[in-house]
């Protein structure tokens, strides 16, 4: 079953901006799906039609069969948010903003108390919870609307940029928690500015650009279509110059550093063989950037280039 | 012979029956946490709710009741105190109805926590039912309030009960959706100031709170048949002293044509999204 079937969807707004241009999408019950793009290209807007908060234009979208049309309490009532922007009344205890929220959704108080406390415990909110909502850093913030959105166990869970300006420690711990919650049978979909976040996390991607998808597939895919990786080396002793390594293109950064471009039929076994022969000794080595960035940046550039055309 | 229905149809009947009953529990789950959660607010900022109404109240039982009552003497032929006391106990629960309401939703507008809502399966009905609900807790509750400091300056009697309560609910409702309406037009708290400060403040002293319309020329007295409030202060004062200078029925029906246009009116602004969805 589909958990979000999405057909032919714009939206304009009253100024004229025309943030989506007949979006189509689909996703799979149980998937952790990442919807990516630049700022701008039009998920926030995606996410609002589907949530109710934007209007649509035209077209049509059905949450888990329940078309928002004809069925939107139902529809409703199988999604969690977790917004860009905190948007829980700062004056509240988050025991509070969580129990009201399940009331919201039908759920009675005596479990949306059972709830709160599994939650608030899982995301480390436990300590916090009657206290104002407004004294919780950032993290606590951002934790905080997650376990808003899984009190009525919703389906499909969507976030957006769930971990914006979050430390790399509590995003790693959200991670797990959001791989668990996926484990257990929600469907996921994730906005991010953190490409390594969506291919740690994602199994398919859907790549929307000027209000438009331009890429959909399997993030494994999607990595394989990579043409070349730059990777940077850190060599033991220092380098004077770049090492000439035959078939390779390498370029000395600063003493310690080189930088080498591979394509997808070269290995990186050759390239070793090459810089020991030359008598560089290799201690460290990474990607460049992120495998996904790189696509993502190609798919972007390509999408820009075409529209220019147009 | 009726035809038997397939296994099929037996069961889509027996899901949409189950779907029904459970989208109507949750609406009233979802009503009765609205309510709670407004009630909630007035308790928590009770200094700003529950105990201004009371000063004020004091002061005006103080001051108009009896150092200035004492001269005017009677009005209507009720002891000017008596007179007043409805007037005074109504114009804190339309002040308070329209307050928590303007205030609470467009608070919720304003710090972006209404989207709790409205991204729930909750209908925008009970949404606005809920809101409602929360205003007339809160008018209702400052009346009551109100009542009891009228009793330490005023004799109160009870001429028709069926008539107090009903005039209060109704004008606190009729103002819950006034307010509603006001919070769902604003765009910052000017606009939220501007209703009760430069119209509802005018309309409820000329309501014939202080004094009865009699007292008025003609052509006031014809003005101010064109205020609704008059209509309000006067059923309710009727129902304590049995005096009022309007007709009671007609009062009534005025009050119930009145919620009835701004609860479908405050409806379809929220079917519409107005100030709420983009």
């Amino acid at each position: 079953m589909q958990a979000l079937s999405v057909r032919g969807l714009t939206k304009t707004y009253d100024n004229g901006v025309q943030a989506l241009r007949g979006v189509d999408l689909e996703v799979e019950q149980g998937d952790f799906f990442a919807l990516l793009g630049p700022n701008g290209a039009g998920k926030t807007t995606l996410i609002g039609i589907l949530t109710s908060l934007v209007r649509k234009s035209a077209g049509k979208a059905c949450i888990f069969g329940h078309d928002l049309d004809r069925q939107l309490e139902l529809a409703k009532s199988c999604v969690g948010i977790v917004p860009q922007e905190i948007n829980f009344n700062m004056f509240e205890s988050p025991s509070t903003i969580v129990v009201n929220q399940a009331g919201f959704y039908g759920i009675p108080r005596a479990v949306a108390r059972e709830r709160a406390e599994r939650y608030l415990k899982q995301l480390q909110l436990w300590d916090k919870r009657n206290g104002m909502a407004r004294a919780l850093s950032g993290g606590m913030k951002r934790r905080l609307m997650i376990a808003r959105a899984l009190m009525h166990e919703p389906r499909l869970l969507i976030l957006d940029e769930p971990t914006a300006g979050v430390d790399i420690e509590i995003r790693r711990s959200m991670w797990e928690f959001l791989r668990e919650i996926n484990a257990r049978g929600t469907t996921i979909i994730l906005t991010t500015h953190y490409l390594e976040e969506a291919e740690t996390l994602c199994r398919n991607i859907a790549i929307i650009d000027r209000g438009a998808i331009v890429e959909r597939d399997r993030m494994a895919n999607l990595l394989r279509r990579l043409q070349t990786e730059t990777f940077v080396l850190n060599s033991r002793a220092p380098l004077a110059v770049a090492p000439v390594v035959p078939g390779f293109a390498l370029t000395r950064v600063d003493d310690h550093t080189l930088e080498a471009e591979l394509s997808k039929e070269q290995s990186l076994n050759a390239l070793f063989a090459g810089l020991t022969a030359c008598g560089v000794d290799v201690v460290s080595m990474r990607n460049k950037v992120n495998r996904l960035e790189e696509v993502f940046m190609r798919l972007v550039e390509r999408s820009g280039e075409e529209a220019r055309r147009a | 012979m009726p035809e038997t229905p397939s296994p099929a149809s037996v069961a889509a009947d027996a899901r949409d029956r189950a779907l029904a009953l459970g989208l109507r529990r949750a609406r009233r789950i979802g009503y009765q946490t609205i309510v709670i959660r407004e009630w909630g607010r007035i308790v928590r900022i009770w200094g700003q709710t529950l105990m201004p109404p009371a000063i004020t109240a004091t002061l005006y039982f103080i001051i108009f009741g009896n150092l200035i009552g004492r001269r005017v003497g009677a009005m209507g032929g009720f002891d000017y105190v008596q007179y007043i006391a409805p007037g005074l106990i109504m114009m804190s629960v339309i002040t308070n109805s329209y307050g928590n309401v303007v205030s609470s939703f467009f608070g919720a507008k304003f710090g972006r926590h209404l989207e709790e809502m409205l991204v729930s399966p909750l209908p925008n009905w009970i949404i606005l039912c809920g809101y409602v609900s929360g205003g007339l807790a809160r008018g209702l509750a400052v009346g009551a309030v109100v009542t009891l400091v009228s009793l330490v300056f005023a004799h109160l009697t009870v001429h028709h009960l069926g008539a107090i309560l009903a005039a209060v609910v109704l004008t606190s409702v009729t103002f819950a959706l006034g307010g509603f309406i006001n919070a769902v037009f604003a765009k910052n708290f000017d606009q939220v100031n501007f209703v009760p400060t430069f119209i509802l403040t005018p309309l409820t002293y000329f309501g014939g709170i202080f004094y009865s319309i009699a007292m008025l020329p003609p052509w006031a007295q014809h003005l101010s048949h064109a205020n609704p409030i008059l209509y309000m202060v006067n059923a309710f004062r009727f129902g304590f002293i049995g005096f009022s200078d309007v007709n009671v029925v007609l009062a009534f029906g005025i009050m119930i044509a009145l919620v009835a246009a701004l609860y479908l009116f405050a409806l379809l602004l929220l079917n519409r999204g107005t100030g709420i969805r983009e």
